[in-house]
């Protein structure tokens, strides 16, 4: 008798699950517009000059080593990399009230977000504090908050499929009758996986009253620079709640601008009252860290930090991540333009008004399944795919199927 | 900036404790004393005190640049070439368990990592008992991250101090008596932090003493405790032989040096394949709610090592090394204190192994070392034999002589 006997099968992540499957066809004309990672105009994954550039001058500098970093990470990391989020001159910087977290990628920074305010926010180990996540959101945000103790794991209302767009009032609402003190988790930019990001004015709307009812700012930006080619543009929201005065956390993941996927490069920012609160912050934070990782992975840190600290090499990423961005601009505008050419029914704005990696199609699951089975497009059943998987080759087929599909399916 | 509330957030956020042995190292730092030594560090060091690259690190660094690889994410359990490796170091090349498929390796973070993913599969799937039994010491990490997970922690008799040495007898009534399913830790080899490591024939009895407990191996120091992997690995692999299915953490920062890096493995020891891939799933689902997947650079490094018939011969002469040079220390401390006219007995310095000692100090003793001399170690006794170098074990021999004679 195993000690493992009753261990169940469990079903696979789906993310993961459909890039295998898509390996496994044989179909010549496949596509894979699943995971989130950028391709080239080839199709071919993309590892950034400046990264290839700084790679090389570590490997070097005989003067590097391999010992372990503190467990809150590389300090020149750290510093930088919230200053990325925060902006330079960012007021809370100035006034020292900004601490960090070196983490394993966005899913890490996340997750010791999560430990912490499980641990320490409203009262002690309150496991029953809500947490409203996006719907749809990233569906690993669900996990990790539930993993982390959160006993309730809600969704706030976010997409509007109807109309294709953002459900403010929903959103708006739900910021209403949410619990005091609930934590809500906001996806800085290019919005996963509806690239339906809130304006300005929009996001002020939310502050207001995130602020009134004492709720707790979140945001999640796995996607700076990636989703206008800007950094500052893209980090609007993150630096407006900065200026109104909110203490937040904000998970960053350099995953996707960095193309660092692999090296799980991730920060957590956080933003106190002030310096003796990030402090002892920090110093809880250590014990977390502690019991999970003990310290975190030094290559793909350094990497960034050189980076972000080099002015030629800073220059040069922020024009890495400009192609990747321009890139996939280029596609949602050609993918809107030969639907329309086609004379696909329904309307498609909504894909070049999205922003980011992602498009919410709109497809349904039915039409989801035909265009898997019968065309070999690979795409989550919600709908979404990835922009960066469309190229000058393959978007007219994709293109054609969409509309073969919309006909013929409902 | 308006301030939207007074009062922070984390106004009842506790200063978290000082870790003790940051601690250490930072007051290191702090002293102006030219002859200071710092024994706190758990990280080796050569004969000038300064941190060792591996030559077939860098030579696999080398080798790694040139492929010109792409930074596409790893599947969750991590790198194949890497885990497969991993796996076969423990247990042997033409072991039984892996030529049936009947275990499963995943990448780590670490030690750490495999212990925190290994503590959170515990405690999710081996329902019947909640407790994990460690040895007396342990390493200071390991009650954190289980009672982190929610399992319970016990402990049972090993380090006598009196004799610095395994309290076998004590050990086997401890461990006699420890209730069926309980999860019980073995330091398979260098045991931290004593340096007390049982013997073959005592390995033996202690396997063959309780069937039913679950047996967790942490294994931090393979080939960095003897010299020699396989015989590093021999309490693993024979209590596989026994029939213990066994769950085993890997670690690959101080035999690779690769500390910073990250590599590491989990290994779940099945009945048999489908077992193996049950299990796999749901540490897939433990996995990805922590870090997603895990980070490439290191277990790229490791595997390019491992399955490189060169650079592996050359690793393995490198880790004889370190471990020839940590043995060496040891030899020499005892030699310079005899010849000090310490008339106490050493021995326990020399039969000890990998990378501490505990050397038998009282706290007193200690503070005496740190304050009068700049030594600088852990309240415990414990000294990082990596710290000594044929330089500093002269002045090293007559201050641990002083405070003891």
């Amino acid at each position: 008798m195993s000690l493992f006997g009753e261990v169940p099968q469990a079903t696979p992540v789906a993310v993961f699950k459909l890039s295998n499957d898509f390996k496994e066809d044989p179909n010549p004309m496949k596509v894979n517009l699943g995971v989130g990672a950028y391709r080239t105009d080839e199709g071919q994954p993309w590892v950034l000059p400046v990264v290839k550039k700084v790679e090389k001058i570590i490997v070097a500098d005989n003067s590097l080593n391999h010992e372990y970093l503190p467990i809150l990470g590389l300090p020149e990391f750290r510093s930088s990399a919230s200053k990325i989020a925060l902006g330079e001159d960012s007021p809370a910087i100035q006034e020292n009230r900004v601490g960090a977290v070196q983490c394993l990628g966005g899913t890490g920074a996340l997750k010791m977000g999560a430990e912490f305010l499980r641990r320490w926010y409203n009262g002690n180990d309150n496991m029953k504090t809500p947490v409203y996540v996006s719907a749809p959101t990233w569906e690993n945000h669900n996990s990790v908050f539930a993993n982390a103790g959160f006993e309730d794991v809600r969704p706030y209302k976010y997409w509007d499929a109807e109309k294709r767009g953002l459900d403010l009032a929903g959103f708006l609402g739900d910021l209403e009758t949410a619990p005091k003190h609930s934590i809500f988790v906001l996806h800085a930019c290019a919005h996963n996986p509806t690239g339906t990001d809130p304006t300005h004015v929009e996001w002020m709307q939310v502050a207001e009253v995130m602020k009134r009812r004492k709720l707790f700012v979140f945001f999640d930006s796995a996607y700076q620079g990636f989703a206008s080619g800007c950094l500052d543009k893209d980090a609007w929201a993150v630096r407006y709640f900065v200026t109104q005065g909110f203490e937040m956390f904000c998970a960053q993941s350099f995953s996707k601008n960095f193309g660092l996927y692999n090296e799980r490069v991730g920060n957590l920012t956080i933003v106190a009252r002030d310096a003796d609160n990030v402090r002892r912050v920090l110093s809880q934070m250590e014990k977390i860290v502690r019991v999970n990782w003990s310290n975190p992975p030094s290559q793909g840190a350094r990497l960034v930090a050189i980076t972000l600290n080099t002015a030629e090499l800073f220059a040069e990423w922020k024009d890495n991540v400009k192609t990747m961005a321009d890139r996939v601009l280029l596609m949602r505008a050609s993918l809107q333009a030969k639907l329309q050419v086609l004379g696909t029914p329904g309307t498609w704005d909504h894909i070049t008004q999205q922003i980011g990696m992602f498009s919410f199609t709109g497809l349904n699951p039915k039409q989801v399944e035909y265009m898997i089975k019968e065309r070999s497009i690979y795409l989550m059943a919600s709908g979404r795919i990835n922009m960066c998987g469309l190229t000058t080759k393959n978007i007219d087929y994709v293109a054609e199927s969409i509309h073969e599909t919309v006909v013929n399916v409902q | 900036m308006q301030v939207c509330d007074l009062l922070s957030w984390w106004s009842e956020v506790q200063m978290g404790p000082p870790d003790p042995i940051l601690g250490v190292s930072e007051a290191y730092k702090r002293d102006t004393n030219s002859k200071k030594i710092n024994l706190g560090v758990g990280a080796y060091r050569d004969d000038q005190g300064k941190p060792y690259v591996l030559s077939c690190v860098r030579k696999a660094e080398a080798q790694i640049a040139a492929k010109k690889l792409d930074k596409e994410y790893l599947a969750i359990g991590g790198l194949g070439d890497f885990t497969k490796a991993c796996a076969k170091l423990a247990l042997g090349d033409d072991n039984e368990v892996i030529k049936s498929g009947r275990n499963i390796t995943v990448q780590t973070i670490s030690g750490t990592g495999s212990l925190r993913i290994g503590a959170n599969f515990l405690s999710r799937f081996h329902t019947e008992a909640r407790d994990v039994y460690l040895p007396k010491p342990s390493w200071g990490n390991h009650t954190p991250i289980f009672k982190d997970a929610g399992m319970q922690l016990k402990a049972y008799t090993y380090y006598d101090p009196k004799t610095c040495g395994f309290d076998f007898q004590g050990a086997l009534n401890d461990i006699s008596k420890i209730p069926e399913k309980s999860v019980i830790m073995l330091h398979a080899c260098a045991h931290n932090p004593t340096g007390v490591d049982p013997r073959p024939e005592q390995w033996k009895e202690i396997a063959d003493l309780k069937r039913n407990l679950l047996v967790f191996f942490d294994m931090a120091y393979q080939g960095f405790a003897s010299g020699d992997i396989d015989r590093d690995a021999w309490a693993v692999r024979y209590f596989i032989e026994q029939g213990h299915n066994i769950v085993l953490s890997q670690s690959f920062a101080k035999n690779m040096g690769l500390y910073g890096e990250r590599v590491g493995g989990f290994t779940v020891v099945c009945k048999d394949a489908e077992e193996a891939n049950r299990v796999e799933s749901q540490l897939k689902i433990l996995i990805r709610p922590i870090y997603s997947n895990p980070p490439m650079n290191g277990a790229r490094i490791a595997a390019t090592i491992l399955n490189t018939p060169d650079l592996y011969k050359e690793w393995l002469g490198e880790v004889h090394g370190m471990a020839n040079r940590i043995i060496t220390m040891r030899e020499l401390l005892v030699a310079n204190l005899k010849k000090e006219g310490s008339t106490r007995n050493w021995k326990h310095v020399i039969d000890q192994i990998g990378m501490f000692c505990f050397t038998g100090l009282k706290p007193e003793q200690v503070e005496r070392l740190t304050k009068e001399f700049s030594v600088y170690m852990t309240k415990d006794g414990r000294i990082s034999m990596a710290g000594v170098t044929s330089g500093n074990v002269g002045y090293l021999a007559q201050g641990i002589h002083a405070v003891t004679k």
